[in-house]
């Protein structure tokens, strides 16, 4: 497991808190867990979680589990580390619909309802049940279908078909094999109680078979690989423009262009560029 | 760093400051919270691969858990590990823990800059030698 | 105002007096100015002119401060509502605080010998200190006992041990008090089975048991169960006890504990309070007449450096507790009213630098609990910050107390600073604080769900912090440490040393009480305990039978646990 908790803006230091809610499982030779501090990164991972996941995926952990800072618009970078996604929310996230825009109906695979017990929680589910119908309903291409789905079936026919059809599992179950979508389940739980965490275990196998199954884990980790390979691209190639003393020094003099009004940025950059490429 | 509570003491105040204190100097601290063993403690620092863990120990019980830890972390291959902390320790007990590769020991009073200041002078000298 | 002796005024005797006491106002008032002007024309010094919880306290307090018209009904007169003056008409002059020295360490055996000592010394009820393993339900042969038996409190795992540590020491003769929470109702059943030994019946037992979960989740962190079967067990002992042990006191509700946690004052008194009223309300829940109960519930608070607002703290403490008592709560028995307490110094003002110090600092906190009206004290020993106490230091801490009854001349008469300015109006403005937290403990959703979010834990850990601040920053001196340092170097003082060998005694003592028992018994009593933990029916009954049994503290606790399951502990900073 790897657990990400914000770096201080101010002291750069951080107080790491999610191990101590796992601390019973802390001699358990078969489980691994790392706190890692944001330093930083925005998008919910540090900014070396991926290598660490890759580190724990070599090393040959089973299952890999990464707890992200924290769920909002801009914490979204998940999506590039994690074959399977799932939101967790509670109740008392009040305006949990109002956050929901773009981003997190985006990247979910699995939500969570969690504090089942907690006022508020099956009408959370229900909502964002209803947001996802709405969302499927709009004439998107890439939008998964959606079917009553026996999620626990699907799991079991599929690991019991070699040749990955689906059997008669229901009026409307959905065909792993056919290239249809995945339905994403909103699930309650109470970690408390352990209620309902053996149907999450069940959603996030299922999403597993699936993801096999249709071919899309494949896809998103090919594209997973592209977003990385950019990524260190970029980074090389912007280390690579600025470290060269001619083109910062150029920047420098080209300050004062701009201010007098005889260049500007684009000008500038237009330069730079030209002399880089060259 | 691991501030870390061993043992059944739930007297916490003093681990909560320090932890807070670190942070705001710069540290990434992971807080174990409290009835630690001292396998789950070695557990943690090992997995968390930290530069100190630092044990809040209140209960009288330090001549047992400290030196326990210390034998943990040299067992885990941890034994350049700094093992410091504070709490109710008598000057006598701070020094024969010294004898046995604990680290200073800061008992009630000391301000936490000059806990912060010990580690970050312990690591300076660590990084020259 | 002056006194009215007459019954009846005449319109222009009436005026005459309104226009007397205006007089007397406006003279007042121009002195005020004077002085004003005077204070400021005069430099300052350099300091904090705040209280140790951080409340502003202003250079001069008079008549003008004090709030019109409310002034004899929430003062009163001592022994009556609403009691701000003193739970108890006569006070002092009829009966001094109990001198209850809290000790235990090691084994039941040496724990004994010194209650015997402190008994011959003068000390007037006994106050038992637990070690940890016994503190959060672990038999002493527990391996998570390993290291802490018998270290800072004294070690019971079973009746065995409470016969021993009350050998000789009649319990229809001497108070006790045990400061347990977690497994509080099992290390009772234990006392009362001692008792019964000694061929004492419940009837006549009088002492406490602390039993207060509820501060055990904000601030001191021994719990077993988590809070809904935590809180049945404590009605049941409420219940119980009201009929078989009408003198005990089954709960000590404490705000010493959130106190030395880092709350301020204010906070200690709302959230103690608050607890308090949280225990009535489930009482109540369950069908529990208030007045059966509520006469019995007592009370534990810190004190702390500042004199005055640690006496002020005490006065609203009484008033807040009469008023919802009998207004909200309904209560119609004055003993229902009214609260009792036991106070105690304040460990965390101890400093390990120049120690003797701190026999100046507990003679200080001392005269304000007494000045307070406090039922019961313990003074802390000087040594305290390094080791449990010696012999030496613990009798300095009764001598301060002895010295502090008999020679100060304080207790002679009844809450002296009434009237005083100053003390009257840090007593009103501590009540106002504790009401709006209580307000804002009820936005939260209440006590156990304040508990849950955290509210308690965050608030106790920022004022923490800001204190620490204050220290490190300079601004608040500690003599000693980050002032007049010169003599803070080694101490020469001779501290308590645990014998090692207590732990592997202990563990053979208990192999000794496992052989001699009845294993069938054993078995049926935890059985059966393990089926009412299930039911409604009132646990205590069982829990006895078990102790009777010698069934060890940790098996009763784990056949408690199968059905009530164990705390987890969400972490707030």
């Amino acid at each position: 497991m790897v657990a990400v908790d914000p770096t201080s803006p101010f002291s750069g230091g951080a107080l790491l808190g999610d191990r101590i809610r796992m601390s019973d499982l802390a001699t358990d030779p078969g489980i691994f867990i790392r706190s890692m501090a944001s330093r930083g990164s925005m998008g919910g991972l540090a900014t070396t979680t991926k290598e660490v996941l890759d580190v724990m995926d070599r090393f040959g952990f089973e299952h890999v589990l990464v707890e992200t800072v924290g769920v909002g618009q801009t914490e979204l970078e998940i999506t590039s580390a994690a074959d399977t996604v799932i939101v967790v929310l509670v109740p008392e996230s009040g305006d949990a619909i109002q956050a929901m825009k773009a981003g997190l109906m985006e990247i979910a695979d699995v939500f969570v309802v969690n504090k089942a017990d907690r006022p508020g929680a099956s009408r959370l589910a229900q909502d964002i049940r209803q947001a996802l119908h709405l969302r499927a309903g709009a004439a998107l291409r890439d939008v998964p279908a959606h079917h009553g789905v026996d999620l626990a079936g699907v799991a079991r026919a599929a690991r019991g078909r070699a040749d990955g059809k689906a059997g008669p599992e229901g009026a409307e179950s959905a065909t792993p094999g056919a290239g249809a979508g995945w339905e994403i389940p909103v699930l309650t739980t109470n970690a408390l109680t352990n209620e309902g965490v053996t149907e999450l275990l069940g959603a996030i196998d299922a999403h597993r078979v699936w993801l096999e199954a249709s071919g899309a884990l494949r896809t998103r980790r090919r594209e997973r690989a592209g977003g990385r390979v950019r990524d260190v691209v970029d980074r090389e190639l912007r280390h690579a423009a600025w470290s060269s003393t001619a083109t910062a020094s150029r920047l420098d003099a080209g300050l004062d262009e701009i201010e007098a009004g005889t260049a500007t940025p684009y000008s500038l950059a237009r330069e730079i560029l030209a002399a880089l490429l060259r | 760093m691991l501030v870390a509570k061993p043992g059944l003491d739930g007297h916490d105040r003093g681990a909560k400051v320090i932890a807070s204190a670190f942070r705001d100097a710069g540290f990434e601290v992971i807080y174990t919270g409290l009835h630690q063993t001292p396998e789950m403690i070695v557990s943690a620092a090992v997995q968390e691969d930290v530069d100190v863990v630092a044990m809040s120990v209140l209960s009288g019980a330090h001549m047992t858990l400290f030196p326990r830890v210390r034998e943990l972390l040299e067992e885990a291959g941890a034994e350049d590990v700094l093992l410091t902390g504070g709490g109710i320790i008598p000057e006598e007990d701070v020094l024969a823990l010294e004898q046995q590769g604990v680290g200073r020991l800061f008992g009630p009073g000391t301000p936490t800059t000059a806990a912060v200041r010990y580690i970050r002078d312990w690591f300076a000298a660590k990084e020259r030698a | 105002m002056s006194t009215i002796e007459r019954e009846v005024l005449s319109r222009s005797e009436l005026d005459a007096l309104v226009r007397e006491r205006e007089e007397e106002l406006a003279e007042l008032r121009a002195l005020l100015r004077a002085w004003q002007e005077a204070d400021a024309a005069t430099p300052k010094r350099d300091a904090l002119f705040t209280t140790v919880s951080g409340r502003d306290v202003k250079p001069l307090y008079t008549q003008l401060d004090r709030a019109d018209g409310s002034d004899a009904e929430a003062l009163g007169v001592p022994g009556f509502y609403p009691f701000t003056r003193g739970p108890y008409a006569t006070m002092y002059r009829t009966r001094l605080w109990t001198k209850r020295q809290f000790a235990g360490f090691a084994s039941a055996a040496e724990t004994n010998a010194r209650y015997k000592y402190l008994l011959e010394h003068g000390q007037t009820g006994l106050s038992v200190a637990f070690d940890f393993p016994t503190l959060m339900g672990y038999d002493s042969d527990h391996p998570r006992s390993l290291g802490e038996v018998g270290v800072c409190g004294v070690a019971i795992s079973s009746l065995a041990d409470m016969e021993t540590l009350f050998d000789g020491i009649p319990l229809d003769g001497v108070s006790v008090s045990m400061t347990i929470n977690g497994p509080a109702i099992i290390l009772f059943c234990f006392y009362v089975a001692a008792a019964e030994r000694q061929g004492v019946t419940p009837e006549a037992l009088r002492g406490t048991v602390q039993n207060d979960i509820l501060k055990e989740y904000q601030a001191q962190h021994a719990w077993v169960f988590p809070p809904e079967p935590a809180l049945r067990c404590i009605v049941d002992m409420f219940d119980w006890c009201s009929v078989h042990a009408p003198k005990y006191n089954p709960i000590s509700i404490s705000g010493y504990h959130i106190r030395e946690a880092g709350a301020t004052a204010a906070q200690e008194l709302a959230f103690t309070l608050r607890n308090g009223f949280e225990y009535v309300e489930r009482a109540m829940a369950r069908g529990l007449e208030v007045d059966a109960f509520a006469p019995r519930l007592s009370f534990f608070f810190d004190v702390h450096n500042d004199f005055f607002e640690e006496i002020a703290k005490l006065r609203a403490a009484r008033r807040i507790w009469a008023r919802g008592m009998r207004e909200r709560y309904g209560a119609k028995d004055p003993d229902s009213w009214r609260l009792r307490t036991h106070a105690q110094t304040a460990g965390v003002s101890l400093t390990a630098q120049q120690a003797e110090n701190n026999i100046v600092r507990v003679a200080y906190q001392a005269m304000a609990a007494v000045l307070g009206g406090t039922q019961s004290l313990h003074t802390n020993s000087m040594d305290e910050t390094l080791a449990l106490p010696t012999e030496k230091s613990v009798r300095i801490a009764l001598r301060t107390q002895q010295i502090l009854a008999f020679e100060s001349g304080v207790t002679n008469t009844i809450d002296p600073l009434a009237g005083s300015y100053f003390v009257e109006s840090l007593t009103d403005e501590l009540e106002r604080d504790a009401l709006e937290l209580f307000e804002e403990i009820d936005r939260v959703g209440g006590v156990v769900p304040g508990i849950e979010q955290g509210w308690f834990q965050q608030q106790i850990a920022a004022s923490a912090m800001r204190q620490q601040r204050e220290i490190e920053a300079g601004e608040r001196v500690v003599v000693g440490v980050n002032h007049y340092t010169e003599g803070s170097e080694a101490i020469e003082i001779d501290t308590l040393k645990i014998d090692p060998s207590v732990e592997r005694r202990q563990v053979a003592r208990m192999a000794q009480v496992r052989a001699a028992r009845d294993e069938d018994a054993v078995a049926r009593a935890l059985a059966a305990l393990t089926e009412t933990c299930r039911s409604d029916a009132n646990v205590v009954p069982r829990i006895l039978e078990c102790a009777r049994a010698y069934c060890t503290l940790y098996e009763i606790r784990h056949a408690m646990e199968r059905v009530f399951g164990a705390y987890k502990e969400p972490v707030f900073f």
